[in-house]
């Protein structure tokens, strides 16, 4: 299997402040990679460096053999590389299914295209009844399973998911599990930030460490939560994974 | 959802006869020359509310200086009459192209501020484009041009025996701009605007080249705000840089857009239906006196909708409606609770 994204020697300074210390790593297609780190590791800022919100300050991203540094967001979509938002951004006078029908227009030829295509997707992620619903009216998972849909519904190759189980209950995170499960069955590529080891552990095929800027473990997800190292860093002597 | 997008199709060309009907009958039935009058402002309005609405109320760019593309057509035609003779409907189209031109210029400068920002950009072009055309001797300077009386005929865009043909063109260019708007919004485009107006970082996430569907909507909106230039012309016969420039037309474009319904098809219609007319005639019967009583009650109704209405008129009909099917409610929908937000 190929490689979908590589990051060579990412790093991303504001000002003086390293956010991002020579990262690397990458991610075979079709594979589920975890990042973790503790608040401040920098996660969101490797995201937004990957999805083309911010150029690093030295490094590469490359994404299908493209490398695609500095690349703007939407080119970055429209190449098979898209993200979703640590906090839920719907667009809030939109119904359910015209907001994922944005995210099918990306690939859509025609307006009815993207409708047809949108109502597969929220088919999928379990919106369908809500898909006339104004998506200012969700409550909170459903606005975390549009964000997931609307980002899904660019057919990407690698989706980017920024703690979309924050704030879902345990039943809720199930449902959330197993849409990710769902979307890896079609072939995608994800990479997932959060922050619920007992979620994480079962579900992700790699899992990769930041902790201050830097990439600190990576690999199998028991071995790696079972490094001295990340166990100081990050869970602070306390094990919650090995249940 | 099938229901609620059949009914509708089969309304859209009973609302089509019935609109076309009144519009036909309407300029032989309002026969005083002030009624006339009256009708053709509220379509000229009605096409830069639209011209006004694509780029603020859709793509959520609000601007303030959009009288500049009004400008721009009303002078391109008249110099161009005036210099080489050219009838005054290719004055429109050269009009159109200018506008267009210079809205990439204005787009592609006043797109880098946000907000409030970009507002204010927009007032800054209008004031630094009549102060340059004020001072542009070529161009007539501060005292204006006159457009030269010819032969009247619909060739030579000039009708001086009655209103009913101005009347007819202005209705047929409101036509042409709720047309536009219609097909916009239900287009790619006008999903891609209504994205950009609420995040412009989801919509780029999306894949949406927001600059260039910005500057999209710039164009739309400065080639129909362009042609209501060349049509107003050639119907007052006489522009100078304080009325084809207009600080205040620019609020007014914007006034009845927000009154009616920000990002709806109707909403500038409805906006235009209601302020134009009231400002017409109050300032032909009691404006006269110098103490500014109709702009006195214009601020009062601005002030009351803004209380009770804030979704704009528009806003209040779709409310009232009973819910059917339920896409097409709330794409009408959208737009009217946006005028809180923005």
């Amino acid at each position: 299997m190929g490689t979908v994204l590589r990051l060579q020697e990412v790093t991303k300074r504001f000002s003086g402040l390293l956010v991002n210390d020579h990262v690397s790593f990458s991610i075979d297609e079709n594979e589920l990679v975890g990042l973790i780190g503790p608040n401040g590791a920098g996660k969101t800022t490797l995201f937004n460096c990957i999805s083309g919100y911010y150029a690093p300050s030295e490094g590469r991203v490359v994404f299908n053999e493209t490398d695609i540094t500095g690349w703007a967001p939407n080119a970055v979509c429209h190449l098979g590389l898209v993200r979703t938002f640590q906090v839920v951004r719907p667009i809030k006078q939109m119904t359910v299914l015209e907001n994922v029908m944005i995210g099918s227009l990306c690939r859509a030829a025609s307006i009815d295209m993207a409708r047809q295509s949108a109502l597969g997707v929220l088919e999928e992620c379990g919106l369908i009844d809500k898909r006339d619903m104004l998506a200012s009216s969700l409550t909170l998972v459903d606005c975390k399973r549009l964000e997931i849909a609307r980002a899904w519904a660019t057919k990407p190759r690698l989706l980017l998911l920024d703690e979309v189980m924050a704030g879902l209950t345990q039943v809720e995170m199930q449902a959330a599990v197993a849409l990710v499960r769902r979307i890896k069955a079609t072939g995608v590529a994800l990479l997932i930030v959060e922050h619920v080891m007992e979620i994480l552990v079962p579900l992700v095929d790699r899992m990769v460490v930041l902790d201050q800027g830097r990439k600190i473990a990576e690999g199998n997800p028991k071995a790696v939560l079972s490094d001295p190292y990340v166990i100081s860093a990050y869970l602070g002597g306390e094990l919650h994974a090995g249940s | 959802m099938v229901g609620g997008s059949y009914k509708p199709r089969m309304l859209t060309p009973v609302l089509i006869a019935t609109g076309a009907a009144i519009a036909l009958g309407l300029p032989l039935v309002l026969k005083a020359p002030f009624s006339l009058h009256v009708l053709i402002m509220f379509c000229v309005y009605g096409v830069l509310g639209e011209a006004w609405n694509i780029l603020g109320g859709y793509a959520g760019q609000i601007s303030l200086g959009h009288t500049v593309f009004f400008g721009i057509g009303a002078y391109t035609s008249t110099v161009l009459l005036l210099t080489r003779g050219v009838s005054p409907w290719i004055g429109m189209v050269v009009g159109i192209v200018v506008s267009i031109v210079a809205s990439l210029a204005i787009g592609s400068l006043c797109f880098r501020l946000n907000g409030k920002y970009f507002v204010i950009a927009t007032i800054a072009v209008l004031q630094i484009v009549q102060t340059l055309v004020t001072c542009a001797q070529s161009l007539g300077g501060a005292s204006g041009l006159s457009v030269p009386v010819r032969n009247e005929s619909l060739a030579s865009f000039q009708f001086n025996s009655s209103k009913v043909p101005y009347a007819y063109i202005a209705i047929l260019m409101l036509a042409v701009a709720v047309f536009v708007v219609a097909r916009l919004d239900r287009s790619r485009s006008g999903y891609y605007f209504r994205v950009i107006r609420e995040s412009k970082e989801v919509a780029e996430s999306l894949g949406i080249n927001t600059v260039v569907y910005k500057l999209y909507a710039i164009v739309l909106s400065a080639a129909l705000a362009s042609a209501a230039g060349t049509f107003y012309a050639q119907y007052v016969l006489f522009i100078d840089p304080n009325s084809a420039f207009s600080y205040p037309m620019a609020i007014k474009m914007c006034l009845l857009a927000v009154l009616g319904g920000v990002g709806t098809v109707w909403g500038p219609v409805v906006g235009a239906l209601i302020l134009i007319p009231l400002s017409e005639i109050s300032r032909a019967y009691i404006g006269g006196g110098g103490q500014g009583i109709d702009l006195i009650i214009y601020g009062l109704l601005m002030t009351l909708i803004a209380i009770y209405r804030p979704d704009g008129i528009a806003g209040l009909i779709i409310r009232g409606r009973p819910k059917t099917g339920g896409e097409r409610r709330a794409t009408l929908g959208h737009g009217s609770t946006s005028s809180g937000s923005n």
